[in-house]
């Protein structure tokens, strides 16, 4: 694959109609355009997100079919329909790279992608299946009829005890080593005999997806290897800078304009902080009002996401100064304080609006004694999430499944959960940034003051 | 005996006694285990069978391969020592004489040799890793507690014995049939189980992915203290399920368990029985017989029959509009008879187990191999002990069966000490329906394997 600058980008590649689903064996001979190259692995990766967030939260296979399906739609499109296979292999490749690199991002990386692969198998046409089998090089095969005379007993016994329909006289079924559809033979879903497992068209799925991970899981460790030896120097000033960014990317709303609800003032803020903020920014206020004070970590996340919400700057520098002045003095506020909160605003220095963090960036850091900031979902002990809990009116029944996905370390998940028990009301999209929270909190809340949908 | 004296008192000692009046009572004792070691242990045999052929002369024989399989030992006083390797047969033997191991278990055979794992790290490509273990089961009968009332915990009788002949008989055939399998090892666990090693080469290249799959089409059983139903039929069964149930669990169910276990002659094992039936209506009507009924009994073994047929009519007559309970019959065969299998022990690569032919400490009973097609035969109150093994050296009774000949008396010094004892039928057994063929198949798979990969083929993939 070459990557080369602002140029338009020109296809070797037939458009095949029939099986639309890549195999990825090989990079493909394309010139892309540098644009191209981050902006199609940035939509692919919300197909990925999109698709862990829903696994995480225990969607069912035909739910994550109609996902797959409509995720693949808005964001995997190109504006040049033939072009549509070549960003999916691009896409895919340039992930690649970008999730080789530890084991960590690695063992994700295959998880999403091999999900993604079964339910686009899935989805696709008899025709397509059966086309794509055979380029699988799969160790399986179509069984005769005289065989399939000799088993036929045994399949219908299997297929009624799925309530399933009853294989048909002209059924495919393909005969495969039982160690190659291991959920296959855990579920008792398949008739096995002398060591081959009778695989039926419709769960031939598992076969494909198997060795798509195995082969995936060999690439990605070469990959590795070739991007650590080589590739990583080489383009030290092009493409590895894009690439160690889209590991880190949060792919949302960025908040830092504010928001068509309107202007938050000083006085609606402990009520708002009751109703609407989530627990990471309810403790910090907390706190705040508590001692009179937040460090540094405390004031960065707090601060933002304040502005965020729409408190305006001099609303800002008056709230924190009642606050502070009340621990360290209103000159010494002046003096060491506010600079930092016009800093915030990009009233100062180089003049960066900066963004409210979102919820990646919080769990990610890490406060030490004295802190108050990062994710309470995450640092808390189990005794003081409850309790915190509790305080913001979660239902015991809620706080065991918010605390069981704690235990799962899936902390925006658990956030989602207590949005959603303090609201009475689902949160589908799930808690990415603390100001999603809040506005999705206030659309709730007030909706006569809804201007927006 | 303290440590000190046990090392002082050799062999002979024991040995060279009176040959009338045996004086060796029953019982475990390390000094016994050190004759044992000494000269009945089969070390040659297990020295084979580990090393899969990779002992002979053939350019395809792995020489690292013995070298990389995990032993443990057990010691007195509870010491346990891991990862012993041992790199040709003297050197397994010499240490299990020396050190006289209360247990030996066997792990599995890693990427390199044990005693050098530190050099090697936990992640990245060069990594000390399990390459290739025995697929095993381990069944245990007090897994069966809730469902046996002969005895509990670590007892074992010839009531409930049958349990694992059962379990047995349904995980072989289905190794075999389902999985195909040939080279498979049935051992007495030499107190209240049997251990399954499954050794064919496929076998142990599984994953402990593959192996967990194994294991869970095995797994019928699923409850736990808290659910009253602990195996549920949503619908009909597989055609494992299926043959399990026709050609050995009902037919044990109903002539043999109903009887020897008693399973409806009160009211609390019946009601145990009922809590298994879904259906209020189904379960107060029996339930109203069956109390009524306790004063007409003619014997105690009619009863349990009577009932049990009772019950099947009553669940699988066309009155039942419910499709549930039409499967209620097989659930409750399952319940008490389905083997229960140790999840752990199979999914994990790294699991060790105890070796065959240990002796069990708290028994004294010699772990012997169990002939799956003749498993009932095995009866766990009888199987050789340690004391009776050495009685037996010392008298040297001939409980020789060589060819069913007598032996002339100058022959009887070249034959090894184990046929002199109840020992050699399992050894015999051992080495004529598993080592045999498991080596010669051993061979054969190399000598392909190596031929095969003379025509090697590059491997590219890019990136």
């Amino acid at each position: 694959m070459e990557i080369v600058r602002s140029q338009r980008s020109r296809t070797n590649t037939p458009n095949d109609s029939v099986s639309t689903l890549p195999l990825y064996r090989y990079a493909p001979q394309l010139e892309v355009r540098l644009e191209d190259f981050e902006v199609f692995a940035m939509d692919r990766l919300r197909v990925l997100k999109g698709i862990s967030d829903a696994l995480a939260r225990g969607k069912r296979p035909e739910e994550m079919e109609n996902l797959v399906r409509d995720l693949w739609k808005a964001n995997m499109r190109h504006p040049e329909a033939s072009e549509d296979v070549n960003k999916d292999i691009i896409s895919h490749f340039v992930l690649r790279l970008v999730y080789c690199r530890t084991e960590d991002l690695r063992k994700w990386f295959l998880s999403m992608e091999t999900a993604l692969y079964r339910y686009r198998f899935l989805l696709g046409s008899s025709e397509a299946k059966r086309a794509l089998m055979e380029e699988f090089d799969l160790p399986c095969k179509a069984i005769s009829r005289t065989e399939f005379e000799n088993a036929k007993e045994k399949l219908e016994q299997v297929a009624r005890s799925f309530d399933q329909p009853l294989p048909t006289a002209d059924a495919i079924f393909y005969k495969v080593p039982f160690e190659e559809v291991p959920e296959l033979v855990a579920g008792r879903r398949v008739y096995i005999h002398k060591g081959h497992a009778y695989v039926a068209m419709h769960q031939v799925v598992s076969l494909v997806v198997t060795q798509f991970r195995s082969n995936l899981s060999k690439a990605l460790i070469l990959t590795n290897r070739k991007w650590t030896s080589t590739i990583r120097e080489q383009e030290r000033d092009r493409l590895t800078p894009i690439v160690e960014a889209l590991s880190m990317s949060y792919l949302g709303p960025d908040y830092s304009q504010t928001k068509e609800f309107g202007e938050i003032s000083i006085k609606d803020l402990d009520q708002l902080a009751r109703s609407s903020f989530p627990l990471c920014m309810r403790h910090l206020f907390d706190k705040l009002r508590e001692d009179h004070h937040l460090k540094h970590g405390g004031r960065m996340q707090l601060g933002l996401f304040l502005k965020g919400v729409g408190l305006r700057m001099e609303d800002a520098l008056a709230f924190w100064k009642a606050e502070f002045s009340q621990k360290v003095g209103a000159e010494r506020f002046d003096k060491e304080y506010a600079y930092s909160i016009r800093h915030n605003y990009g009233k100062e220095g180089k003049r960066t609006d900066y963004t409210p963090y979102s919820c990646q960036k919080i769990i990610s850091s890490t406060p030490g004694v004295g802190d108050h900031h990062g994710c309470p979902y995450r640092h808390f002990s189990e005794e003081n999430l409850r309790a915190a809990l509790g305080r913001m009116g979660v239902g015991s029944r809620a706080m065991e499944d918010v605390v069981d996905k704690v235990r799962n370390r899936h902390y925006q998940l658990a956030c989602t959960l207590t949005f959603e028990a303090v609201h009475s009301s689902s949160c589908d999209a799930g808690i990415n940034h603390p100001n999603q929270y809040f506005s999705d909190s206030h659309k709730i809340l007030q909706p006569k003051n809804n201007n927006a949908a | 005996m303290t440590k000190e004296e046990s090392k002082n008192g050799s062999d002979d000692m024991l040995i060279d006694g009176p040959k009338q009046g045996n004086v060796i009572p029953d019982g475990f004792n390390p000094n016994y285990l050190k004759v044992y070691y000494g000269r009945l242990f089969p070390h040659a045999d297990i020295f084979k069978w580990m090393s899969y052929g990779n002992d002979g002369r053939h350019p395809a024989c792995d020489k690292s391969y013995f070298g990389r399989r995990e032993f443990s030992f057990t010691l007195d006083n509870d010491i346990y020592l891991r990862f012993q390797s041992f790199n040709s047969e003297s050197e397994l033997e010499n240490s299990i004489k020396e050190k006289c191991p209360s247990k030996i278990d066997i792990g599995p055979v890693y990427s390199v040799d044990p005693a050098k794992r530190h050099a090697y790290a936990q992640g990245g490509d060069n990594v000390f890793a399990p390459v290739e273990r025995e697929l095993i089961f381990d069944i245990d009968i007090t897994d069966y507690d809730d469902v046996r009332y002969c005895c509990s915990g670590a007892d074992v009788c010839l009531e409930c014995w049958p349990l694992m002949t059962v379990a047995i008989k349904v995980i072989d055939t289905a190794l075999r049939d389902d999985f195909g399998f040939d080279h498979i090892l049935w051992v007495y666990s030499g107190r209240r189980g049997v251990h399954c090693w499954v050794c064919d080469g496929k076998a142990r290249r599984l994953t402990n992915e593959q192996r967990g799959a194994i294991a869970d089409y095995f797994r019928v059983y699923k409850g736990n203290e808290n659910s009253n139903k602990k195996v549920s039929f949503p619908g009909p069964l597989h055609p494992f399920l299926v043959r399990s149930y026709t050609e050995v669990l009902r037919e044990f169910f109903e002539e043999k368990l109903l009887l020897s276990q008693n399973l409806f002659s009160t009211e609390e094992r019946y009601e145990k029985i009922l809590s298994m039936i879904p259906d209020e209506s189904v379960t107060s009507e029996l339930r109203g017989k069956w109390q009524e009924n306790r004063r007409s009994s003619n014997s105690k073994e009619d009863i349990n029959f009577f009932r049990w047929e009772q019950l099947k009519n009553t669940l699988q007559s066309g009155k039942q509009k419910v499709q549930g309970l039409r499967r209620c019959v097989e659930e409750i065969v399952f319940a008490f008879t389905y083997p229960r299998l140790d999840m752990e022990v199979s999914k994990h690569r790294n699991h060790l187990l105890k070796a065959p032919f240990c002796v069990h400490p708290k028994t004294g009973r010699v772990c012997i191999p169990i002939d799956p097609k003749d498993c009932e035969e095995l009866d766990p109150t009888t199987v050789p002990t340690l004391s009776e093994l050495l009685r037996e050296l010392n008298t040297g009774d001939s409980r020789m069966d060589v060819d069913n000949a007598t032996l002339t008396l100058p022959m009887f010094f070249l034959v090894a000490e184990w046929e002199k004892t109840s020992l050699g039928k399992s050894i015999r057994f051992f080495r004529s329906s598993f080592l045999q063929p498991l080596l010669k198949s051993c061979k054969e798979e190399m000598e392909s394997g190596y031929k095969a990969k003379i025509q090697q083929t590059k491997n590219s993939l890019s990136w």
